[in-house]
């Protein structure tokens, strides 16, 4: 469960100071769906980044099942992300020298686990998201839908708590957005895991049951009869 | 995980890895280059050294130069009158430098601290004067003269006709070996190669080693006989010298030598060993202090009289070269650690990526680190290679650099600085100081060390480069995935 207090976010653009959180409180029950939605440059992606253990607030405190990540030494918080987040990026963010599977092996490397049972459970992520065929293709041999189904696989591959996900449709095309949107919905229900994903889609803002609306670093959360923009 | 993903990436990145690998190649190419020819300058100087010492010499005492008094040294050749056409032959056997010391001497230096062996000997310069007089013809002048036998004014009237005389002269060195310690002096750097040397038993013997090139102009062999003012030697022996310029023209025992040139008990110079190589400043002073009338020299000594081109090319490898090496060593880790650093830029989000994922900053440190240390080892690599290529073509063209060992007053000390074997080497009392010009095929060498300081400087350029790089990467947060576009 998350549990987020009074967190806040400044930061020095030149001689200005932007706030891009102001005093954010929000909770999330494990198990939950919540889309964060909003205007370019609302603070989004920087409540994403927060949750994700990727930047520490300025105040306020954000915890994780009763621990505050944005308290904990970089050594504990690096082992919290390995652990328990996994991340879905809007470009997808593959390397691309490393194959599917290699990609996907990425995510399990910080856990120490042998080289066979890394490709193992590597190539059965890459079957629940229907790319079996595509282990050893390169990302540049895969088109955008494939790339985001492994990048999808990479983030739940290590079975983690939480699942979060940047503008995951941003990049694709709209067929093969709602496919990834499907998969999504599939898998979390599958596993049981707390999704918060990022967007600026009304269309999926629409689908999702809970969200959260972000404008000049303040937030309005919504059930799914309310959420509306 | 670590090898599959830094093979892609150094593949991905060829052109980079190129551009690093070849600078460090260059930088260390230049470093083998310059090393192995300051190695091939030292063996030269070496060599030219080692023509007047021989092997093992630390240094020489010879007497101290004494001031120009007469010249009643130099020499003399008395021919008698004789029949016509009858050949005519004087030899002189003359004292190298006319400089000697006492036999004692070499007993007094060997007895000082730091000596660990005192050998001496007898450099000689023979010069042969050979040829004939012809006696001219008087002719009476029929037209002016009276008649022969007539007396008062009426004397025979003519002139000489014809006559004259026709002398070649034939100058060689000669050096006095103390048979009883071979293992020190000139002749050690030569090689027996045809015949035998010398053996203890030779002391008196009336016996002659000759240097081979020597022996080939002169047509001998082992075998042959070498009249040297009087006396008859037996060829028992033709020496090589290993440098291709010898100390002496013949070798002859050094009781035989101070018989020739009438110098009993005195020889020319000591040579000395060290008991330790870094203690010789320490034994010359010390022979100095001790034995008065004498002068040391030592192989340093001596190094710095060697001039010509192999002195200007030492010089130019030692400094340019260096400094040159260094200059593109440095310029070359520059650019691999901008261009690792650059390089780093540009994979921002894909390390930010990695460290969302929940890899600690070692291990993505670890990885920039590797690439750049392959870099560095293909630079080494590609370095030796083409350092190697270097050296080989110096080593096959063999440029020929000259060296004048020119010494300063007194430290003429090896009996080849006398002459050599060169008639106009010996000027008299005050030309000991006469120089030697060898020719000398350089060579460029390349040792053990050099390969492992190749290797070293290979190993610290990328580390130097994945240093910058890592340090870069390790600095990357984890949120710069999620901001930065490549």
């Amino acid at each position: 469960m998350y549990k987020l207090s009074g967190v806040t976010k400044q930061y020095s653009r030149g001689k200005d100071t932007v706030h891009a959180l102001r005093g954010i409180d929000l909770v999330i029950e494990d198990g939950d769906q919540l889309v964060i939605q909003g205007p370019t440059g609302g603070g989004k992606s920087t409540l994403l980044q927060m949750l994700g253990g990727l930047d520490r607030p300025t105040a306020g405190s954000v915890e994780l099942d009763g621990v505050d990540i944005a308290r904990l030494s970089e050594t504990k918080l690096t082992k919290v992300r390995a652990e328990n987040i996994g991340i879905i990026f809007q470009s997808f963010n593959l390397i691309p020298t490393l194959t599917a599977q290699e990609n996907v092996e990425t995510a399990l490397v910080p856990l120490g686990l042998k080289v066979s049972e890394r490709r193992s459970r590597a190539a059965e992520a890459l079957e629940s998201v229907a790319l079996a065929e595509r282990l050893h293709h390169l990302p540049g041999e895969l088109s955008g839908g494939q790339q985001q189904r492994v990048a999808i696989a990479r983030a739940l591959v290590k079975k983690p708590k939480v699942l979060l996900a940047d503008e995951p449709t941003g990049a694709l095309d709209e067929g093969t957005r709602d496919d990834i949107l499907a998969l999504l919905d599939g898998l979390w229900q599958e596993y049981g895991l707390t999704f918060i994903m990022v967007t600026h889609d009304s269309h999926i803002a629409k689908r999702a049951p809970r969200v959260a609306t972000i404008k000049k670093g303040q937030i309005t959360v919504s059930d799914r009869t309310t959420a509306t923009k | 995980m670590f090898f599959t993903y830094l093979r892609r990436e150094l593949r991905r990145r060829k052109k980079a890895a190129i551009v690093i690998s070849m600078g460090l190649a260059l930088g260390i190419a230049l470093v083998i280059t310059v090393n192995s020819v300051s190695a091939g300058m030292s063996q030269a100087q070496g060599k030219v050294l080692q023509s007047l010492y021989g092997l093992g010499t630390d240094m020489t005492v010879s007497k101290a130069a004494a001031a120009a008094s007469s010249t009643s040294g130099q020499p003399r050749f008395n021919f008698g009158a004789r029949d016509d056409s009858k050949n005519q032959s004087s030899d002189r056997v003359m004292v190298q430098g006319f400089e000697t010391l006492k036999s004692s001497v070499v007993t007094q230096v060997a007895d000082q601290t730091g000596v660990k062996k005192a050998v001496g000997g007898l450099s000689l310069s023979v010069i042969k004067v050979s040829g004939t007089f012809d006696r001219g013809t008087f002719k009476q002048n029929q037209s002016a003269g009276g008649k022969p036998g007539g007396g008062g004014s009426g004397a025979p009237q003519g002139q000489v006709q014809g006559g004259g005389a026709d002398f070649s002269i034939n100058s060689f060195s000669v050096y006095g070996t103390d048979v009883a310690n071979l293992d020190l002096g000139p002749l050690t750097s030569s090689k027996i190669t045809s015949g035998k040397g010398f053996t203890s038993a030779d002391t008196n013997a009336k016996v002659v080693v000759l240097d081979k090139s020597y022996a080939k102009t002169k047509k001998l062999t082992v075998g042959d006989s070498v009249t040297i003012s009087g006396t008859k030697f037996k060829v028992i022996g033709i020496a090589t010298a290993d440098s291709g310029d010898s100390a002496a023209n013949a070798y002859i025992p050094l009781q035989r030598a101070q018989t020739l040139a009438d110098s009993k008990d005195k020889v020319t110079t000591v040579y000395v060993q060290a008991a330790d190589s870094k203690k010789i400043s320490a034994v010359k002073t010390a022979i100095q202090k001790n034995i008065s009338g004498t002068t040391v020299t030592t192989s340093a000594d001596l190094a710095d009289t060697v001039s010509g081109s192999l002195s200007t090319a030492s010089n130019l490898a030692t400094s340019v070269g260096k400094w040159l090496s260094i200059a593109v060593l440095i310029a070359a880790f520059l650019v691999a650690a901008l261009l690792t650093s650059s390089a780093v830029n540009r994979r921002v989000r894909e390390f930010g990526t990695l460290k969302a994922l929940g890899w600690k900053s070692g291990r993505v440190t670890r990885q920039v680190m590797g690439e750049a240390f392959v870099n560095g080892l293909l630079g080494g690599a590609l370095g030796i290679a083409l350092g190697l290529a270097a050296a080989y073509t110096v080593t096959a063209i063999s440029p020929t650099l000259t060296a004048s060992l020119g010494s300063t007053a007194g430290a003429g000390a090896g009996p080849g600085a006398g002459g050599g074997g060169r008639f106009g080497g010996a000027g008299g009392p005050g030309q000991q100081a006469a120089s030697k010009a060898l020719k000398i095929a350089l060579e460029a060498p390349v040792s053990v060390n050099t390969i492992v300081l190749a290797v070293a400087l290979a190993v610290a350029g990328g580390l130097i480069a994945g240093t910058f790089g890592g340090w870069r990467a390790s600095r990357l947060r984890p949120a710069d995935a999620l901001r930065r576009v490549e």
